[in-house]
Order: C-alpha cells, then sequence, then structure tokens
C-alpha cells in the first residue's frame, strides 16, 4: 500500500520524476547486489585508496569519511563560502567518485543478475540462511572499511550504538506515543552497574582495589555485564512505568524528565563511582564485532517484538486507549513491558557506550543526550525500525562530517532537522514495516514462486 | 532562626525568576497545547537584549555622564520595559519558524523544533560574542551601598525587595489581562477549546503570537532581574533555570496562571531549603524527587483541570 503511494510519488514531474528516472535501473538490484558493491568498495579502498589520495590526487591521508572532513577543513563564512582549497575539494570529490560512486554503480548494475540468481537460489532453501549470509556480508564489507582508519572505527562503533538506542526509544516514543524523555537516565543507569562490573572485576582500579578475575574471563562475562545492566535499568524504569499507569502524554513527559534529572544527581552524588568527575578506566571489550553481535540482535529482537501481538497492543493504546481496553488490551502490561523493554535496550547500550569511550561522568547523560537520541528517533521515523536506523546513521555521520565546522554545526544540523520536521513531521520513514525477509528476497521473484518453494 | 528566614528571603527571590519565565511555558501550554522547549533560550537571548539596552540607556540617560539625565529608577523601568518589548519579537519569530508549519503535526514533532530552535539560539549567541561572559552593567549603582531593610536581624536587600515586587506586579498585571480584556479572553477560549474556538472568527495566528509576546516578554524581565542578582552572562544560563521553570509550569497546572506562579514560588523554596538542610550538590536530587512525587500523585498539576491531553499523533 506504502510502496505504491510512494512510486506513484517518484513518476511525478520535476525532480522527484527525474530523479525516479534516474534509479530506476537501480530497482532491480537485489540486497546482495549492493553488499556486493560495498565489498568491492571496501576492498578498493583497502588496496588502491591509499596510493590514489597520496600517490595520485596529493591528499595528506586517506579521507576518513567521504573527505567532508577535508572539505570543510578552513570554514569560512563570506561569499562564496570556500572551506577549502578548490584544489583540495576537487581531489576529494574524484576521490569519492572513483572509490565509491563509480564502483557502486558499476558493481550493483553489473552483478544484478548473477546477485538476483544467487539470492533466489538461498532464498528457496532458507530465508534464515539467506539473512544470516547477508549479515555476514554487511559485516566484511563494514569491517574492511572501518579497520583502514581508527576514527573511521571509532565513528561506526558509536553509531551502531546510538542504532540501539534509537530503536529503544522509538519503541515507547514512537509505538506507543508516549514523549518519554528518560532515555539519557536508562542509559546512564546501564553505563554504570555495567562499568562497575566490568571494573571491579576485571581491573585493578583506585575505586574498587585488586581485580577479582583473570582478565582472560572478560570477553565471555561481558555479555553478563551488559544484561545486567540493562535489567536495572528496566528496573528504574519502574519509576516512570507505574505513573504511566494514571497519566499519558505531557505529565508523563514531565515525570520521565524528572527521572533524568534524577538519575543524573544520584549519579554526581555517588562518590563511590566517582561523583561528578565520573568513571574511568573500563576494560576495552566493546570491540567492532561484539558492538556489531549486539547491534545484530538488538535489531532483530526489536523488529520481532513490534511486530509481535504486543507490539501491535502498543500501537493500540498509543491510537486510542479507551478502545484498546475495550478490546481486551491490557493496557497496563503494555505500558509496563514497552517501557522496561526500552530501558533494557537502552541501558545495553550505555554499557556498550561506557566501555567504547572508556571514560563516563554523570554530565555526558543530561539534555544534550537527550536532544541528541530524541533528534535521531523523530529525524528517521516514528513507528519504524528501518527509521530509527537511518535515523540514528545520518545523524551520527552528519556529526561527525561537519565536526570540523565546529560551532556552525549546532546550526546547520538543527536547521536540517527543523526543515525535516515541517516537511516531514513524523520523519522520513515512519510508520514502515521492516522485514528481513521480504529484503533479502530476489527483485526478479515472482508472486507465485514462494509458494512454489 | 535568622537563617531560616534569610533563606525564605532568597527563595522568593529565586521563586521569581522561576515563576516569571514558567508563565511563559504555561501560557504558551494552555493555550496551544505545545511544550515551547525554547522558551529558556528565550530567556537567555533577553538577558543578552537586556545588557545591550542597558548599556545603551546608562550611556544615555545616566545621571553625571548621559544626555538627558534621568534618576536611576526611570532608567531601570525604561530598561525593564525596552527589554520586555524587544524579546516578545523573539517569541513571535520562534513560534512564526519554529510552530507556526507544523501547527496541524504532532506536537512531539514541534517539541523537537523547538529543541532545535533553542540550539540555534544558544550557538548563534556563543557565535557572536564568544565564550567570554560578559558583566551586566549595574542599573541601580546607589541601591546596594544604601542602608539596607532589615527585619529582625534579618537582611533584605533592597534589590531582592525589588525583583519580587517587580515579579509580582507583572503577574498581577498579566492576571488582570489574561481576565479583563478581549484578547485575554480569547486566550482562554483558545485553551477551553483549541478547535472549535478559531470557528468561531478568533484569529488562531494573532492569539498565538500574542501568547508567545506574553510570555517573552515576562521571559525578558525575568532576565533583567536576574542579571541583576547574577549578573554574569552566558549562553547556557537559559538551561538551567529554564528547564526548571518548565517543570514548576507543568507542575502548576496546564494554562493556570495562578499555578505557574504558586509552583515557581514553590520550586524556589524547595531548592533553597534543600540546599541549606542537605549539602547542596542533592538540591537538584531532592526538587526533581518531589516534584515525581507530586505528579505521580496529582497527574494535572497543583491547579490544572482533568484534562485528556492526548498526544495528536
Amino acid at each position: 500500500m506504502t510502496s505504491t503511494a510512494a512510486e506513484k510519488a517518484t513518476q511525478s514531474g520535476g525532480v522527484r520524476g527525474a530523479l525516479g528516472r534516474f534509479a530506476s535501473p537501480f530497482k532491480g538490484v537485489p540486497a546482495l547486489g549492493w553488499l556486493f558493491a560495498g565489498l568491492v568498495i571496501a576492498l578498493l579502498e583497502m588496496y588502491f585508496g591509499k596510493f590514489l589520495a597520496e600517490g595520485v590526487l596529493g591528499l595528506d591521508k586517506l579521507p576518513a569519511l567521504f573527505g567532508s572532513l577535508i572539505i570543510f577543513k578552513k570554514p569560512s563564512l563570506q561569499f562564496p563560502f570556500i572551506f577549502n582549497d578548490l584544489g583540495t575539494i576537487a581531489a576529494v570529490i574524484v576521490y569519492d567518485l572513483v572509490i565509491y560512486a563509480i564502483p557502486l554503480v558499476l558493481v550493483s548494475l553489473l552483478t544484478k543478475g548473477l546477485a538476483n540468481k544467487l539470492a533466489g537460489l538461498v532464498y528457496k532453501r532458507s530465508v534464515l540462511v539467506s539473512v544470516l549470509i547477508h549479515i555476514l556480508l554487511l559485516y566484511l564489507a563494514l569491517r574492511l572499511w572501518t579497520d583502514i582508519s581508527t576514527y573511521r572505527e571509532l565513528v561506526t562503533r558509536l553509531t551502531m550504538i546510538a542504532v540501539i538506542v534509537t530503536l529503544s526509544l522509538n519503541v515507547i516514543n514512537g509505538y506507543m506515543g508516549e514523549f518519554s524523555t528518560s532515555h539519557p537516565g536508562f542509559m546512564a543507569v546501564g553505563a554504570y552497574v555495567t562499568s562497575v562490573f566490568t571494573i571491579a572485576l576485571f581491573t585493578n582500579s583506585n575505586y574498587f582495589g585488586e581485580a577479582k578475575l583473570p582478565g582472560s574471563w572478560a570477553p565471555f562475562l561481558f555479555p553478563i555485564a551488559l544484561i545486567l545492566g540493562g535489567a536495572v535499568a528496566a528496573v528504574s524504569a519502574l519509576v516512570v512505568a507505574i505513573p504511566s499507569f494514571r497519566t499519558r502524554g505531557d505529565y508523563l513527559a514531565i515525570i520521565s524528565l524528572a527521572f533524568m534529572f534524577i538519575v543524573k544527581s544520584f549519579f554526581e552524588n555517588m562518590e563511590v563511582v566517582g561523583g561528578p568527575r565520573g568513571l574511568g578506566g573500563q576494560p576495552d571489550l566493546a570491540s567492532f564485532p561484539v558492538i556489531f553481535v549486539w547491534m545484530a540482535l538488538g535489531i532483530w529482537i526489536i523488529n520481532n517484538f513490534v511486530r509481535s501481538t504486543l507490539g501491535k497492543a502498543l500501537n493500540a493504546v498509543r491510537d486510542d486507549e479507551l478502545a484498546a481496553d475495550a478490546m481486551t488490551v491490557n493496557t497496563r502490561k503494555t505500558k509496563m513491558t514497552a517501557f522496561l523493554f526500552g530501558a533494557f535496550w537502552a541501558g545495553l547500550a550505555g554499557g556498550l557506550l561506557a566501555h567504547v569511550l572508556r571514560y563516563i561522568n554523570p554530565g555526558s547523560f543530561g539534555l544534550q543526550k537527550l536532544a541528541e537520541v530524541l533528534a535521531m528517533v523523530y529525524f528517521g521515523g516514528l513507528n519504524s525500525v528501518l527509521g530509527s536506523i537511518v535515523g540514528a546513521v545520518s545523524i551520527n555521520l552528519l556529526g561527525e562530517a561537519l565536526r570540523p565546522l565546529e560551532l556552525y554545526k549546532w546550526i546547520v544540523i538543527p536547521v536540517i532537522l527543523i526543515l525535516v520536521m515541517i516537511y516531514r513531521p513524523t520523519g522520513l520513514i515512519a510508520f514502515r514495516e521492516f522485514d528481513l525477509g521480504e529484503i533479502v528476497k530476489p527483485k526478479d521473484m515472482k508472486e507465485g514462486d514462494d509458494a512454489a518453494a | 532562626m535568622t537563617a531560616f528566614f534569610q533563606n525564605v528571603v532568597n527563595a522568593l527571590q529565586w521563586g521569581s525568576f522561576y515563576a516569571l519565565i514558567a508563565l511563559g511555558y504555561s501560557m504558551v501550554y494552555g493555550v496551544l497545547l505545545l511544550f515551547n522547549f525554547a522558551h529558556g533560550d528565550i530567556f537567555m537571548v533577553g538577558a543578552y537584549i537586556g545588557f545591550f539596552v542597558a548599556t545603551a540607556f546608562l550611556a544615555l540617560f545616566a545621571s553625571g555622564v548621559g544626555l538627558i539625565a534621568l534618576p536611576s529608577w526611570a532608567v531601570l523601568t525604561l530598561v525593564i520595559l525596552a527589554t520586555m518589548f524587544l524579546t516578545s519579537f523573539v517569541g513571535m519569530a520562534v513560534e512564526r519558524i519554529g510552530y507556526r508549519p507544523l501547527r496541524n503535526a504532532p506536537r512531539a514533532s514541534a517539541a523537537i523544533t523547538g529543541l532545535m530552535i533553542g540550539i540555534i539560539l544558544e550557538t548563534a549567541v556563543l557565535a557572536m560574542f564568544g565564550a567570554q561572559r560578559m558583566k551586566f552593567p549595574d542599573l541601580l549603582p546607589g541601591l546596594s551601598s544604601a542602608a539596607q531593610p532589615t527585619f529582625g536581624g534579618v537582611i533584605i536587600s533592597w534589590q531582592k525587595v525589588l525583583i519580587v515586587g517587580v515579579a509580582i506586579v507583572l503577574m498581577l498585571l498579566l492576571q488582570w489581562f489574561v481576565s479583563n480584556t478581549k484578547w485575554g479572553m480569547a486566550m482562554r477560549a483558545m485553551a477551553f477549546d483549541f478547535a472549535a474556538v478559531p470557528l468561531m472568527g478568533v484569529p488562531l495566528n494573532r492569539i498565538a503570537s500574542l501568547t508567545f509576546a506574553l510570555g517573552s516578554a515576562l521571559a525578558g524581565a525575568a532576565a533583567v532581574l536576574y542579571s541583576m542578582a547574577y549578573p554574569v552572562l552566558d549562553p547556557y544560563m537559559g538551561i538551567t533555570v529554564g528547564w526548571k521553570a518548565f517543570v514548576a509550569a507543568i507542575l502548576g497546572g496546564r494554562g493556570s496562571i495562578k499555578g505557574a506562579a504558586i509552583a515557581g514560588f514553590m520550586l524556589g523554596f524547595i531548592e533553597i531549603f534543600s540546599a541549606t538542610i542537605f549539602p547542596s550538590t542533592y538540591r537538584d536530587l531532592i526538587a526533581y524527587s518531589i516534584i515525581l512525587i507530586i505528579l505521580v500523585f496529582r497527574p494535572h498539576g497543583l491547579f490544572g483541570e482533568e484534562h485528556t491531553a492526548r498526544l495528536r499523533l
């Protein structure tokens, strides 16, 4: 239903029509084809990128994030808004074209037939295997791509954590339709609990003394620490969940806001974990593969949750609580589950974040974090798993890409968000189902093929 | 006992700031049913406007140096009025840019634009004036050296009397405006039924602008008063004060002027007294815990009516 509407929109004239005509050859490229292209790009950059950037184009080093850091290097706000000298900008654009754009177009189009055939072959055997292969390929491409620079790897790790946070907030704000502002609080709880667990057990610290367990155990117990952090965050969410039985909307927003401030102030007064100075020295456990696995798991579980009966109950409560109640939806249980579930994943993401940054302080879980998380949810789209992924990735990458603009970054990003809110008030990709089976399906498959298999 | 009354005086002063800012939140929330998350930053911009107005007026009118000598109370009145006037335009601009295009959108989206406009205002001020903190000029130079009124050993400075007095006068004026004028009646009607009243010929956009203008003018007045007591300006000053005032506004009840004012003073008392009884770092923890408990038991605020505030999604 929604896809046909979207197609109609792309066929209409003007800019959209032109875009649609440009995109039409790519319509038949399956997910597998895009992943092939991603792999080729990653390999190309790995073996050829350094030579191209430094040898041919004369750049100082390989552009870490599509060269935006180089383009915006010396921001000048006078007309004609030249950011770096034109030669360098041209070199970066050539680099992006040669390494990213051209291979992306060529590989995806050239392997279209092959990718469709392969995808169809695996898809007919087993959808699960097909999904797993796709995830493996995505991991491989991302891993190769991030291996090139540590900065790029850090950004990717933080982005993957942001995806989990955004999804978990979307469960409450998008699917259940409350305006919860307590997420930084849940993250803080998870971050502190997980950090205390790992620091106390595996490191010699000033806070908790000698290591209790050998460090080699740490990677195996880390999941337990994360789940513990998530669980404690979920328990703390009861403070917000129980009042939500009686009150909705605005007053719940204030209750959750008060909760966020309480958590922040609580940790500021806990001298055991460093008070306002913060807690540092977490063992380096949140490596790229670990976070990737958690993100994949998070997307999978949250997606299944929101598509389950319980997830549909969330939508029912959002649209009309009284009617939902009359239709035998247990509204209390639904609200409780949504809050605890969202808080669990937020806490888990907080734990991961603490082990990426390896330093946390209460100040970093305040209003700024809140604005960031809300921005990601509402930018990407409410009630949509794909929207959350898009929102988290784009806001994070945008934030990193505009970093050289320094202060002005905080004007550019809000302006973009305001424009998105004005023209698409529910976000870019709102109210869309996310079906992995549909995504990995080959694009040339006819309607009846499913039944034949 | 002296210390207790001294704290009462301090609490009254903080309460006036919170109450004046909370009124702006409360009116916008009452009439348009949306959180104006940029209001704290409008307060901050008001302080900067006040800084320039005060500097200019002191150069023009101060006795001894100025072109036309005016007594300092007259200069102060002029500064407050001019700041209120100018700040009200900031509020109207925010409404025009950030909220009017989203009149029929989900209210959460409007809340996001509000947050973003707040960030833009902070960044713009930071970009224009840099990170160095500016010192607000002393508007009443004779006042701090004059004999301060004491009451049974409690020193009540003239400044605090002035701040609380001006705040209360402004609140009474607002109350009079809302309950006795045609425009005030339109605002109350809008708060009563957002959907039907525009059909009765009440101009929605003009009422919205008026609401924002009034709220921002009060924030501007609060900013001048605040800067007299704490004369250091920085671009993030709106965040702490603003968000607390926001909480006070909600605590008072939807659209209730009386409620917002009382809740503002209450928040001042809670903060000051929790800081005297417990270590001062516990101030936020205790203040917000109390608010949370109040809201759990009175979900519609202190003076709010039972109201099914659903997110229009």
